[in-house]
């Protein structure tokens, strides 16, 4: 099947015994599908292994059993057409802007224009014009955000994978950074996988939550969101977006308690 | 005064000439005022005197020039040989499992031991002269290197992957340039120890250099001489790692901000 599916399935990870710590099973085997253009969240309490699951799809981590495949091609490592976009700044800091935005299409070898015309195209559209020549250390938060978000949809990958991008910005500038996502989505419709363990975020941005337990990490909800792209802002405030978070808070609340009494924080 | 809180540039500027005042004072009072033997040290005014004649009537220009040869020389040499491999053994734990082990053990053999076997096998020519710079700073740039390419973050070379870059690209476009700013300012530590190196070096089975010339003097007694040295010494010094520290900001802005 070339329907640029991704399946996961049955993946499992143990983490392996380390001094006197023993194995941690950080994600029981899950299964799941995410069809072309999809925008799937996965929503859960911190350290649920939500982002192992990621990574896993990533190919940066390996599943301890399971596999992960993506248009039928099973997942052996990283590759250009899973982009990712992590929590941390991970802008290469002796690039520009514009540089960091052509990384990979340096790697692929793309003519000199062409890169630049692409680049150009994201810089636009992630809101970045004048900021081209900028180092990243002179960037606030939410502009490397953007630029890391231009640099993985520049490289045209089938699926972006999110680990909690917006983790480490304040409350604004994530509600403007959720509104951008939003946006080029909604432009383009390319496969999201959306870690966070943000509400709000899940539901206002996807159209399909999973709601992940507490360590080990399994899907133990699936809830759709039935509200109508494009979105704005002001779906945040009606009674249907108020009534799956209720039903989310409900999922996840337990899980949190469950999460804080085995770490004992 | 407050903890940890700056001191304004031109204040800074004041103190630290204060102290060079305060040294320069104590040396000739010392001195002038007849408190050591004038045989033991030399005062500031008989030790610019002495410099002058060096300069004027002994050629000690060339002197110089021939230190400073060695010392650029050894260091590219050293430099060349161990700025690659200390980027492969961070990079690729293999090659680091391979050579760390005897390099830990081969930076701690002390490069003036090193002088009597090397006049033995390669004379008192210039060979030996930077052979004992290169086995003086080799091993301990290569581990430093090393160290420093290994510590490259992780989520820049996972970023890396995810953007299609392959082990040989993740070398060349993420571990050496994120190594390079601190590559550049070990050389510039490495490049001081040069210096020590160097003088020892002709200080035993040489016809030239500054080392030579402070022997020299030393069997005429000459402390004037001998501290004029020392002293040119360190305004080479001070002067090239100021030179170096600039050119570094210069090459990597990115690391400067």
């Amino acid at each position: 099947m070339s329907d640029k599916t991704l399946r996961i399935d049955g993946v499992t990870r143990t983490f392996p015994a380390r001094g006197r710590t023993p194995p941690t099973l950080a994600l029981q085997p899950t299964s799941l599908s995410v069809a072309p253009g999809e925008f799937v969240a996965i929503l859960g309490p911190s350290g649920c292994g939500k982002s192992t699951l990621l990574r896993i799809v990533a190919g940066l981590d390996r599943p301890t059993a399971g596999t992960v495949s993506l248009d039928g091609r099973p997942v052996a490592g990283p590759g250009p057409n899973r982009g990712m976009v992590f929590q941390s700044y991970t802008l290469f800091p002796w690039l520009t802007v514009e540089r960091n935005i052509r990384y990979g299409l340096v790697e692929r070898g793309l003519p000199e224009a062409e890169q630049a015309a692409i680049a150009a195209r994201f810089i636009a559209r992630t809101g970045l014009a004048g900021f081209e020549n900028h180092w990243p250390r002179q960037l606030s938060g939410g502009m490397q955000q953007r630029t890391a978000l231009a640099r993985a949809l520049a490289n045209d990958p089938e699926i972006l994978l999110l680990d909690e991008p917006f983790g480490a910005l304040d409350h604004q500038t994530r509600e403007l950074m959720q509104e951008l996502l939003l946006e080029i989505w909604q432009g383009d419709r390319k496969t999201v996988l959306f870690v966070t363990h943000d509400i709000d975020e899940a539901i206002f941005l996807a159209n399909r939550v999973l709601v992940m337990s507490a360590r080990p990490g399994r899907i133990k909800a699936e809830v759709p969101v039935p509200l109508p792209y494009p979105r704005e802002w002001t779906v945040k405030t009606t009674p249907e977006f108020g009534a799956l978070k209720a039903r989310l808070m409900a999922e996840i609340r337990e899980e949190v308690r469950r999460a804080a009494v085995s770490t004992g924080t | 005064m407050q903890p940890l809180r700056p001191v304004p540039p031109g204040a800074r500027l004041l103190l630290g000439a204060g102290f060079f005042a305060v040294f320069l004072g104590l040396w000739a009072w010392v001195t002038e005022g007849g408190h050591v033997p004038a045989l033991f040290l030399a005062s500031p005014g008989r030790t610019l005197a002495a410099g002058w004649s060096l300069l004027t009537e002994y050629g000690f220009l060339g002197d110089i020039a021939v230190t400073v040869f060695r010392v650029v020389g050894g260091f590219l040499i050293a430099a060349v040989l161990a700025v690659p491999l200390g980027l492969l053994m961070g990079a690729f734990k293999p090659v680091e499992a391979f050579f760390e082990p005897f390099f830990s053990f081969a930076r701690y053999l002390p490069a003036s031991a090193f002088i009597p076997l090397l006049i033995l096998w390669a004379g008192v020519g210039e060979a030996q002269k930077l052979a004992v710079i290169v086995i003086g700073s080799v091993f301990q740039l290569v581990i430093m290197v090393a160290v420093i390419a290994g510590g490259t973050r992780m989520d820049l070379v996972e970023a890396a992957y995810t953007l299609g870059s392959r082990p040989l690209g993740i070398l060349r476009r993420v571990v050496i340039p994120a190594a390079a700013p601190q590559v550049a300012e070990t050389l510039r530590l490495v490049l001081g120890w040069a210096w020590t190196y160097v003088i020892v070096a002709e200080l035993i089975g040489a016809s030239s250099g500054i080392g030579h010339m402070i022997m020299d003097s030393q069997r005429l007694l000459d402390t004037g001489q001998m501290i004029f040295g020392i002293v040119v010494i360190g305004v080479i010094g001070l002067v090239t790692d100021f030179a170096v520290k600039l050119l570094n900001r210069r090459l990597f802005p990115w690391a400067a901000l």
